[in-house]
């Protein structure tokens, strides 16, 4: 008998070391599988022909346009989002009044609809079958294969991001602060700029990256209402598709290597705000 | 509102009273542009499927590349699911359970789905599983993308976060001494976890499953790249969409649209249902 030897103890309500060896590098190979390797991949795509490569993919004036109309149309989509989160998320969290469940099933009516769709809607709205689409044309308005199409679909696919995030945090919250500061003579605005925008400022801000992140990749609502016209209504991820297509891999990955950036950054962000300050995590599910 | 005092007691009315002012701005202002952003758009796909009338939208529901397309979205769409809730529960279990180096980094990646544009994950999975790619070329005389299989590759990415979402908070309420009783009882650990663990994670189980479901059947920028969309065979209900739309079929996508909303419309019901009844059964969810 060898006295030397640990007693191994091995807690009943735990797996052996093994086990849990065997678990995790299970998981760790199907990550590598479905995560690790296809975000590998896109940067190695956009650098195999060196940097030079690279700059020349991103400088082209189709791709620059294509930047610069995405990053226009997430300026223009997440502002309105952001409104319509704070004016729902109050009225939701701070009042009691009929049909309250309801109205949160419809704002979440954005996530359980194809994007495909959220473009089709549009289609039949503006489109030259319509009844819309031809007499705002005679105004000579455009919405369909412009920029206002582009931006309608981006506002329904993100729709329900920064409410999302907002509604169970106010709630939690309650409204005993707001009443306090009114009964201390605050006005309404005053309340809740000093008093509720405090409170829900790290949530409000998780809503928004999350909304602008969908906002700047969302692909199949906008290729419906898009035309993918090169250089004009041609949005960061529509331009990765038309490259791709073309068989231009090295300048489609390149692209595409943007999109990832912003992903990562996203995530990062993300993940600061829940460990600094737990926010929104909450909110569960997008 | 009018300062009826005898209406304050008795009657029906809109919301409780309060001091806290802006409800009608702000319910006003949501209504407003919910109507004018979500409801009236989709009132209108509705309303031009009923154009069609019932002869009509059979008719095009009927056709066999319509019903192919349909059947290799939910069916793509389900097989991922089923594969996720697998696999996004024991990635909940090894992320909530144990220590190793870089739990922290991928318990972040898990969201990269959410955060990656689907057309980016497109091109990366095309690449990666093509017949030349780094993965593809393993499996290499059986291929992978450019058929079924490999829409549910790419719906497995889509879908995993949802799963892995919903059963982590679960995980992290279990209470140790559940699993330590069952221990005392003699149930070894495998009897602890199918009988004891298992019944308590299902509701999250299934609101995981509906969830990355219900997306799969919809997602179309990373499934295009890679399913080759070759009708009859591979091409999902969603780009067939976008084709009748480019034929200018509006009739034809339209009906195919309409089809499809009704069933993820039935899934929402039925994901807010299991909610419903896991929060009677096991408190909160």
């Amino acid at each position: 008998m060898s006295d030397n030897r640990r007693i191994s103890f091995r807690n009943p309500a735990d797996e052996s070391f093994s086990t849990k060896l065997i678990l995790v590098a299970l998981t760790l190979v199907f990550l590598a599988f479905f995560l690790f390797l296809p975000l590998v991949s896109v940067f190695y795509e956009a650098f195999r022909e060196g940097w030079v490569t690279y700059e020349e993919a991103l400088l082209e004036p189709d791709a620059w346009a294509a930047i610069r109309l995405t990053l226009i149309v997430a300026a223009i989509a997440v502002p309105l989002n952001l409104v319509f989160g704070l004016a729902a998320s109050w009225a939701i969290a701070k009042f009691e009044f009929k049909g309250k469940a309801f109205l949160i099933t419809l704002i979440d009516l954005p996530f359980s609809i194809s994007p495909v769709i959220s473009g089709l809607v549009y289609v039949l709205l503006f489109g030259s079958g319509s009844l819309l689409g031809p007499w705002l044309k005679s105004y000579g308005i455009e919405i369909l294969f412009a920029v206002p199409g582009i931006v309608l679909a981006t506002v329904f696919v993100t729709f329900p991001f920064v409410a999302r995030e907002l509604i169970p945090l106010m709630q939690d919250q309650g409204t005993g602060d707001e009443e306090a500061a009114l009964s201390l003579g605050a006005s309404g605005w005053q309340t809740f700029w000093y008093v509720t925008l405090p409170n829900i400022k790290w949530g409000l801000l998780y809503g928004v990256l999350l909304c602008n992140a969908r906002a700047m990749g969302e692909f199949g609502a906008v290729s419906v209402v898009s035309g993918r016209i090169r250089g004009l209504t041609n949005t960061m991820p529509l331009h990765v598709e038309i490259l791709y297509n073309e068989y231009n891999m090295v300048a489609a990955f390149a692209v595409a290597s943007l999109l990832a950036l912003l992903a990562l950054v996203t995530l990062a962000l993300k993940t600061f705000l829940e460990l600094r300050f737990g926010a929104g995590a909450a909110g569960g599910r997008h | 509102m009018t300062a009826s005092a005898t209406a304050s007691t008795a009657g029906w009315r809109l919301k409780q009273p309060s001091i806290i002012p802006g409800f009608g701005l702000t319910l006003g202002f949501s209504l407003a542009y919910l109507s004018l952003i979500i409801l009236i758009p989709i009132a209108g796909l509705l309303w031009r499927t009923a154009e069609l009338g019932w002869s009509g939208f059979f008719a095009i529901l009927s056709d066999e590349r319509t019903i192919r397309a349909l059947y290799v979205s939910f069916g793509t769409a389900f097989i991922a699911a089923v594969i996720n809730v697998v696999f996004g529960t024991l990635l909940a279990w090894v992320l909530t359970r144990y220590r190793f180096p870089g739990r922290r980094l991928i318990d972040a990646m898990v969201d990269l789905p959410f955060a990656l544009p689907t057309a980016v994950a497109g091109i990366a999975f095309a690449s990666l599983y093509a017949p030349n790619g780094w993965i593809g070329s393993l499996f290499m005389p059986f291929r992978i993308a450019f058929t079924p299989i490999g829409i549910v590759i790419a719906l497995i990415f889509i879908g995993l976060p949802f799963v892995v979402r919903t059963v982590q908070p679960i995980m992290e309420e279990i209470d140790k001494e559940v699993e330590e009783a069952a221990a005392t009882l003699g149930a070894n650990r495998f009897q602890t976890i199918f009988n004891v663990l298992l019944p308590g994670l299902t509701p999250a189980l299934l609101t995981g499953f509906a969830l990355a479901f219900a997306r799969g059947v919809g997602e179309y920028g990373s499934v295009i790249f890679i399913a080759g969309n070759i009708p009859y065979v591979s091409e999902i209900a969603p780009l067939l969409i976008v084709i009748r739309l480019e034929e200018f079929n509006y009739a034809g996508a339209t009906a195919i649209a309409t089809i499809m909303l009704l069933i993820s419309f039935a899934m929402l019901l039925v994901i807010n249902l299991i909610q419903a009844w896991s929060r009677r059964r096991y408190g909160n969810v």
